[in-house]
């Protein structure tokens, strides 16, 4: 009789041959090393366009908003709200006008005492932001009762 | 009855074997050799400024982010987030960062504790985010190869890919990895990966109105981040783990972790 | 944006509690499972250590153990990764270590290692079990006009033999060398598969507790104590068992040459046990020493979580209990089957508080090291994960080694030699 100490060997040979077969099928073309090295580039390329064209919900471009709401945009620009971009209290626009139609504008308590409600930091530049004690400064109400967003100063209070 | 040699000779070639994946890797390294081109320096290499000086923990940051990149709303986790870091006279650290930061700092009170105001050394606010780093252990312990480094710096995760072991979220050492709840991998800042290689910036920085927050190129000489990192007095976040983090910090204190 | 969907799982807070500050994505995301993973694999290694003393060392008076815990060791192997498919948040993606090995990974290098391990054992267990594969096989074709099961059975035995029917003396010698040479490989693999778990821990430099290049020889240290710890309980049950049959149908002469043929393989692997047990205790001291003596700056919080907040878990349940308790119940002269019963029992439940000390313990404290996390091992099930990654699960875990064990007696009886073994 042959010399059967080797069958199991041809088994797990065999199982070996059908993992690597199955890989080939299942494994996508473009994974590999894609970069520097083998322990920092081993991957499936095509997931950096999945990436890429991940989709854009800030336009962050104040320029933008200005075409059409001019009078909107010129009045902030001459506050000191001109370094807050629209959409920080608008909402994303993604692809408004078409889609959506109407931003929703956050017009909370919440957003505004975000800069406004006083902490006393002087290391940090919060201290230089005019602020108030929102549990006693008019607590029941929405700050643009009073106080127009896109003319902040005492002047253009309502 | 085995002999000695016999107990020697064995336990070698298997150790012999054992070592062959240890091969298989320098054979793959070897391709770098091959395809020279594919390795030459990119041109782009994203890199991260945070002042913390101007950081004023309204946390507009967060609220972009969460937007921007699909991150549920009301959930404690987070790409990004802001800590506040109050040092009292009396030497006691008080850190918080509730809700990530998201809907900014508006208390005195840091978790329960009422701290009045004479009491405070030094307060400030530090945003945080992936810190993109040169050397990521994340990358390095994916068993799949479902996160990795991008040629431009970026450390991405594919959500096709990733197997939710969760190793990567525990070799972190800066705890910016989270399972995402909708599609359950793991899940963390890109740099708005999509918004940066369409010539935009990424939602944090644009959302900040004080400009606290700033992405560039760091292989461009003229581009202000690199100006600031090259030429300024910036820091990184627990360098002592070897992970060179492309994320700097202006005013970073000695009481953050 | 993604429509609020009203059950969001967050990974982690149903059995979280943060205290004081910690990052706001941290959460313990390695739980019961994980502490289930390496003490299977660390049965794996130990049983398969304690086959070898008889294979390799030529231990005579191991060898109705040897056999058993051989085929033992298989089964548990089988179970090992599954901890891992409980708690993979894409479980049927798994497969992705095998076909996109990234071999810088502690996981994905394990993968490779496991595969070869179970290729070694089944090896091995054919060797050891071919003759009575053949006897079987040819039993059965001698049965003319066989029932379904039969034909079943009949078939599956063939298979088995991989059409290799020689069992003259020549080839059961040869046989037996290749078990030899079979088992003393297995040994650096058994270790080397065990060292890879402690290695995933231990490398994990984010982690202060887990980051010590001792973790992965304190695991194969404790995987053998675990290991033999298993063998000799399941043995002294299955023998009892036995015993408790044959008084029933009151075959008093076996029973009594049965209990004879225990107790001397108890005292022989009690011995084993206990030079593991000072290995392992001697290398988890070294280690609490050297951090305290050296200080680093993880140590304030370690040092709090140590001898603070998981006092009780580790110096009385793990070093106490699991440990010193079992050591002098093991030492004390006159070892009788009851007391070496109970001393398993406890170094198992050491083992596992150990992995749930090191695995559990390393992410209660924050990366921030200004705060802590607690752990809360769900009890009842509320959704898919409080199942999969609570006591059901782990019970899951725990009881599949022994049906797949069960169901590998039905093909390579462990245990029936003995009878056979005696009589002749």
């Amino acid at each position: 009789m042959k010399n059967y100490a080797l069958r199991p060997l041809y088994v797990i040979i065999g199982l070996v041959i059908v993992v690597l077969i199955i890989r080939e099928v299942y494994v996508p073309k473009d994974f590999g090393v894609h970069g520097e090295s083998y322990m920092y580039g081993w991957h499936r390329k095509g997931n950096e366009e999945e990436w890429k064209a991940f989709k854009v919900k800030y336009k962050f471009d104040n320029e933008y908003c200005k075409d059409c709401h001019s009078d909107k945009y010129d009045s902030i620009m001459q506050s000191p709200h001109a370094i807050i971009k629209c959409e920080n209290c608008h909402g994303p626009a993604f692809d408004h006008p078409t889609d959506p139609t109407k931003l929703t504008i956050d017009r909370s308590r919440g957003l505004c005492i975000r800069c406004h409600s006083s902490l006393p930091y002087p290391q940090s530049s919060r201290a230089n932001i005019r602020g108030i004690d929102p549990d006693k400064h008019n607590s029941e109400i929405e700050c643009s009762v009073c106080h127009n967003p896109h003319k902040p100063s005492l002047e253009g209070m309502k | 009855m085995i002999t000695r040699r016999d107990l020697i000779k064995n336990t070698v070639a298997g150790i012999a074997g054992l070592s062959l994946p240890l091969v298989s890797v320098k054979i793959i390294n070897a391709a770098e050799t091959l395809f020279p081109d594919r390795f030459e320096k990119p041109s782009v290499l994203w890199g991260f400024v945070v002042d913390t000086y101007k950081c004023v923990g309204c946390g507009l940051c967060v609220k972009a982010c969460k937007n921007e990149n699909e991150i549920p709303y009301n959930i404690p986790l987070s790409r990004t987030w802001v800590e506040r870091y109050l040092i009292l006279k009396d030497g006691r650290v008080l850190i918080d960062s509730p809700d990530a930061g998201r809907d900014g700092y508006t208390n005195q009170k840091v978790r329960d504790t009422v701290v009045s105001p004479e009491n405070i050394a030094k307060a400030f606010f530090v945003p945080k985010l992936c810190n993109q780093c040169e050397n990521p252990p994340c990358v390095q312990v994916c068993p799949v190869g479902a996160t990795y480094k991008t040629t431009d710096g970026v450390i991405l995760i594919d959500r096709k890919w990733c197997i939710g072991c969760g190793y990567c979220i525990q070799s972190c050492p800066y705890g910016v990895r989270f399972f995402h709840p909708v599609y359950k991998v793991a899940e963390k800042c890109t740099f708005c990966y999509h918004r940066i290689t369409k010539g935009m910036k990424t939602a944090c920085v644009e959302a900040c109105p004080f400009g606290a927050r700033q992405i560039g190129n760091l292989r461009d000489r003229n581009d202000p981040v690199a100006k600031i990192v090259l030429s300024e007095r910036v820091a990184v976040l627990k360098d002592a783990f070897g992970t060179k983090p492309q994320v700097y910090y202006i005013g970073l204190d000695e009481n953050v972790r | 944006m993604i429509p609020e969907i009203q059950e969001l799982v967050v990974h982690g807070a149903d059995w979280t509690h943060k205290e004081l500050f910690t990052y706001p994505n941290e959460y313990i995301y390695w739980t019961i499972q994980i502490v289930m993973y390496p003490l299977m694999t660390g049965f794996v290694a130990g049983a398969f250590v304690l086959s070898s003393l008889y294979h390799v060392f030529g231990q005579k008076d191991l060898k109705d153990l040897a056999k058993f815990s051989l085929v033992f060791s298989f089964a548990l192997l089988l179970v090992a990764p599954m901890p891992l498919l409980f708690h993979l948040q894409q479980p049927q993606r798994n497969h992705n270590v095998f076909m996109t090995p990234h071999f810088t990974s502690a996981i994905a290098a394990f993968g490779l290692v496991f595969s070869l391990y179970a290729a070694l054992v089944a090896y091995e267990i054919w060797f050891v079990y071919r003759k009575h594969f053949v006897e079987t096989a040819l039993s059965l074709r001698k049965n003319a006009d066989k029932t379904m099961v039969e034909n079943i059975q009949y078939f599956t035995y063939n298979l088995l033999t991989l059409g290799a029917y020689d069992v003259s003396k020549e080839s059961s010698e040869r046989d037996e060398k290749a078990v030899k040479l079979l088992a003393s490989i297995g040994i650096p693999i058994a270790c080397f598969l065990h060292g890879y778990a402690g290695f995933i821990f231990g490398s994990v430099k984010a982690n202060a507790l887990w980051m010590t290049p001792l973790m992965p020889v304190i695991f194969i240290m404790s995987a053998i104590v675990s290991g033999v710890a298993l063998c000799m309980l399941t043995y002294i049950i299955i023998m009892e068992w036995k015993k408790f049959n044959a008084k029933r149908k009151h075959e008093d002469r076996m029973s009594m040459e049965i209990k004879g043929a225990e107790i001397e393989v108890i005292r022989k692997s009690s011995r084993y046990l206990i030079y593991a047990m000072i290995a392992a205790i001697t290398l988890e001291v070294l280690d609490l020493v050297f951090r305290g003596y050296t200080a680093m700056k993880s140590w304030d919080i370690l040092r709090s979580v140590i001898y603070g907040k998981d006092f009780a878990n580790i110096f009385i349940l793990q070093y106490t209990l699991g440990n010193i308790v079992p050591f002098a119940m093991l030492l004390l002269p006159g070892l009788t089957i009851r007391r070496t019963v109970i001393a398993t029992i406890l170094v198992m439940f050491g083992v596992f508080m150990m992995r749930w000390n090191v695995v559990i313990g390393g992410q209660s404290f924050s990366l921030s090291f200004a705060g802590y996390m607690h752990y809360t091992l769900p009890v009842i099930p509320h959704n898919a994960e409080t199942f999969r990654e609570g006591v059901g699960g782990a019970l899951v875990i725990a009881v599949l080694p022994f049906i797949f064990f069960w169901f590998f007696n039905k093909f390579a009886p462990t245990l029936q030699f003995t009878k056979k073994d005696m009589s002749e």
